[in-house]
């Protein structure tokens, strides 16, 4: 059962204060992952504190520290269920977890952290491991 | 933000391994844990053997990609459990 819109609007909050586009529906993920040129960072956000506690600061250190994709989206799952599972469907071959992060590059998933490569870690591991792939994937010699 | 669920041991919302004494291991997300049982989350459990695979090849694959969930709930008793440790810790190579 999705929790309270007022207890989650501030998670959704700390990510587009990034820039990241909140995608609500299916239609919404399309339109997102139908832009295949360049990069871009599906942050699938949650709500639990053990995990996406850290996982949406260290999102917010990484793009400080380096280079930043192309396009930034993020679904919230347990809350919109549809665009989760349409989002989901693009890297389909790792099982559901949240939060969890993807990095794409011309359409194609080059990293992906899922949730267990989260939890228990500080926010400044998570965007230290986070700001390397970007740096690897969206440098302008990329 | 910490977390919602307080009070339920150290472990509690981080995706474990929980190996046993026996053929099977378990991988889910750790909802409480004391001397008598661990109850998983989301969790998934592997027979060594099964497919070909030990038990540890299917913990490396486990931390490169996470594990597709057989049950929604599992309690483990703990008087099978050989060995508990966050999934996180496992070195996927």
């Amino acid at each position: 059962m999705p929790y309270d819109p007022r207890l989650v609007a501030p998670m959704r909050a700390e990510l587009t204060a990034l820039g990241f586009t909140e995608l609500l529906t299916s239609a919404d993920v399309d339109s997102f992952m139908m832009q295949k040129e360049g990069t871009a960072l599906l942050v699938i956000n949650s709500v639990c504190g053990c995990a996406a506690g850290m996982a949406r600061p260290g999102v917010r250190l990484a793009l400080q520290q380096g280079p930043r994709p192309d396009r930034l989206g993020t679904v919230f799952a347990g809350q919109d269920l549809e665009a989760a599972a349409q989002a989901r469907s693009y890297f389909a071959d790792y099982p559901p977890s949240s939060p969890s992060l993807a990095l794409f590059r011309d359409g194609d998933l080059v990293h992906f952290v899922p949730r267990h490569q989260i939890e228990g870690r500080l926010a400044e591991q998570v965007a230290s491991d986070l700001a390397r792939a970007l740096a690897e994937y969206c440098g302008t010699t990329a | 933000m910490g977390t919602f669920h307080d009070g339920k041991g150290e472990l509690h919302g981080i995706t474990v391994v929980v190996d046993t004494d026996g053929p099977i291991v378990y991988v889910g997300r750790c909802w409480e844990m004391d001397d008598q049982r661990i109850v998983l989350l989301d969790a998934d459990e592997f027979e060594e053997g099964k497919d070909g695979r030990t038990k540890q090849e299917f913990i490396r694959k486990a931390a490169q990609v996470g594990v597709w969930k057989k049950h929604d709930r599992v309690a483990v008793p703990g008087s099978i459990v050989k060995s508990v440790m966050p999934l996180g810790q496992v070195s996927p190579s």
